[in-house]
């Protein structure tokens, strides 16, 4: 595989960009204004940034009356922050109203050097239960660039689980609201991949296609609405199954949608949800925890030898196995 | 200077709100009655005195349920409140379950057509019990309690950012001092100088579960919300005078809470009996007509 590119704080730069000269777009932050990368918009436009202190419950009902008044929100916490403590404003003071605030929620599944507390594996199922509510799931880099401009799109509230940090860039074409990419085409196995496993699952992808195994893998960034027929002619014509892999639980989220896609179509498909499987997790580096909760490369590979029913002898380039991530390698800000 | 609408029509206003709350709870075997008792008042200062409203354009007779917002055109209750113009005042009401009493407030100051009551609470009306934003005179969904003051407290800085004198007013219950948001909201107003905000909170003493003293003690209300840098007046709940005077003071850098201590069987001293139990009345025998004689009515002014 070819080095990956990477971007250093990716939102910060975009969001001030964007903002620019769209003077009804507001900042609200909770308290995390660095760690969700809105340090550069509050230097820059001082005037539109509001600190809404620790209290979550406040700032979305807040966000909802500011959205009342013609102002486009964009409130800024980490996404347990967003989706759990606060889960009743934002059904009831945005979603129910169907206010054009933006939920840009930070830290996304496992993510986080936080552990549990700050952990959030539920968080697309909860948003995606809200009607009128649109679920945006970013992948890499210019995901996190150009979703600003797909919410510009959506009449009603939008829940983004955006990457901060260092963010590989895997993709030049920019997000299409309700349209997945198509990463390969073929016959044996369909795998739908979201967020961060999209980069995960790229090696072994690789290396699958190298072992002779014919594979369609589709990158879903919009998780709610689901109706791109791209997906459904995929599902529906994969010889051997279907696989899903995300960064969440295996229920609400992405195996969520694909297991009711089949459903509601009568396919019959063989599906594997990879994902979190009604467990909480606990704290470590992204990359034990990935393989830790059978989100690796490897895992990958061993579910389609399942589904296609051999060995393939796949050999992936850097097997992450148990390798213990050294104490200094881990991010350890919040 | 405008003239302010007398006390006497005020007075007028909210007696006529108790009785209409008091016939519609009978004729509905249920109602919100001791809210109408303590906050009547209340509602009639804010509609004559107290806030700076346009004219309703909303439909004298409320439409029907058309569907929620985001899957059907935009109902607005609001409309019974006038325009949105940067000089008009704004109304949310934070305490849902008074929507009745607004209702009967928005018939009485003549925003509503009498016949949109006989819509209450029945299916695909918009006149529902506990109000949405489509019901008259609601411009938020607030049902759940304790959201109605940070939806407010947004509006407000919101139409500050844009310039205007509206104020934006709340009416709250006590028992909301109870749920933490408020003091998220409380908190968040006193930091930012929001001075075009204004709560008129309803302190009659009393929640579902009986008297706030047993159920969880709010006091003293007046002290912790000043105490955060809010302007805090309390005042006699029943006394338009006393309930308007906070309001006409001009903005000073603070918002505004304005306590208002009243009882819930003002006007209708015999629902005192149904105490602790208050939150919701339905009357059993012969409890009626003393209520009705408590306002000078009989069971044949209460049409079948």
């Amino acid at each position: 595989m070819k080095p990956v590119e990477t971007v250093s704080r990716p939102y910060a730069r975009a969001f001030v960009e964007w903002a620019r000269d769209r003077e009804e777009v507001l900042c609200l932050s909770a308290d995390l204004t660095g760690s969700c990368e809105v340090d550069d918009f509050r230097d820059a436009y001082p005037d539109r940034f509001i600190s809404c202190g620790m209290a979550e419950q406040n700032m979305m009902a807040v966000a909802g009356g500011f959205a009342r008044q013609g102002f486009v929100p964009f409130v800024h916490t980490f996404s347990v922050f967003v989706t759990r403590r606060p889960y009743d404003q934002v059904g009831m003071s945005i979603a129910y109203p169907n206010l054009r605030v933006r939920l840009m929620a930070f830290l996304p599944g496992l993510t986080t050097p936080g552990g549990v507390t700050h952990q959030a594996i539920d968080d697309v199922g909860l948003m995606r239960l809200l009607p009128n509510m649109t679920v945006l799931d970013c992948g890499d880099a210019t995901e996190v660039e150009t979703v600003l401009d797909v919410t510009e799109q959506v009449d009603g509230p939008v829940f983004v689980r955006v990457l901060r940090g260092v963010v590989p860039r895997l993709f030049e074409e920019p997000m299409q609201l309700g349209r997945v990419r198509v990463l390969l085409h073929g016959g044996d196995v369909c795998l739908l991949t979201s967020g961060i496993c999209t980069g995960e699952a790229l090696p072994a992808v690789e290396a699958l296609a190298d072992a002779g195994v014919s594979m369609t893998h589709l990158h879903v960034s919009t998780l709610k609405p689901f109706h791109d027929p791209t997906v459904l002619d995929a599902v529906a014509s994969a010889r051997t199954g279907v696989i899903t892999m995300e960064n969440h639980l295996v229920t609400g989220g992405l195996g969520s949608v694909v297991a009711e896609l089949i459903a509601d179509h009568g396919l019959g498909q063989r599906l594997v949800r990879m994902g979190l499987r009604d467990t909480y997790a606990h704290g470590g580096s992204l990359p034990y925890l990935l393989d830790y909760y059978g989100l690796s490369a490897r895992h990958l590979v061993a579910e389609v030898e399942r589904l296609v029913g051999e060995p393939l002898g796949v050999e992936l380039e850097h097997p992450a196995e148990h390798e213990p991530v050294p104490p200094a390698a881990k991010a350890e800000a919040l | 200077m405008t003239t302010l609408v007398p006390n006497a029509e005020i007075e007028r206003v909210a007696d006529a709100v108790r009785r209409r709350v008091l016939v519609h709870t009978i004729r509905n075997n249920g109602g919100y009655l001791c809210q109408a008792c303590s906050s009547a008042e209340m509602l009639a200062t804010l509609y004559l005195r107290a806030m700076r409203l346009g004219p309703s354009h909303g439909p004298p007779v409320p439409v029907e349920f058309r569907g929620v917002p985001g899957k059907s055109p935009a109902v607005s209750g609001a409309a019974y409140n006038g325009g949105p113009g940067p000089d008009n005042d704004r109304f949310i009401l934070s305490a849902a379950h008074y929507a009745l009493v607004l209702y009967a407030t928005l018939i009485e100051v003549g925003r509503l057509a009498p016949e949109a009551l006989e819509h209450f609470n029945r299916d695909g009306s918009t006149v529902e019990m506990i109000g949405a934003e489509h019901s008259p005179g609601m411009e938020a969904t607030t049902g759940s309690l304790g959201q109605g003051l940070s939806v407010a407290l947004g509006m407000a800085m919101a139409r500050r950012r844009r310039g205007g004198s509206g104020r934006v007013w709340v009416f709250m219950s006590d028992g909301e001092l109870q749920s933490g948001e408020i003091w998220e909201a409380i908190g968040m107003a006193a930091h930012h100088g929001v001075d075009n905000l204004g709560v008129y909170l309803d302190a009659n003493g009393n929640q579902v579960d009986g008297p706030i003293v047993d159920v969880q003690r709010i006091e003293p209300a007046a002290e912790r919300v000043r105490t955060l840098g809010w302007r805090v007046h309390e005042v006699d709940g029943h006394d338009p005078d006393a309930l308007a005077e906070p309001a006409l003071e001009p903005p000073d850098g603070r918002s505004l809470m304005v306590i208002a201590r009243t009882c819930p069987w003002q006007g209708i001293p015999s629902l005192a009996q149904r105490a602790p139990k208050l939150h919701f009345l339905r009357f059993r025998p012969g409890e009626a007509e003393l209520a009705l004689a408590d306002c000078g009515l009989t069971m044949e002014e209460v049409p079948a």
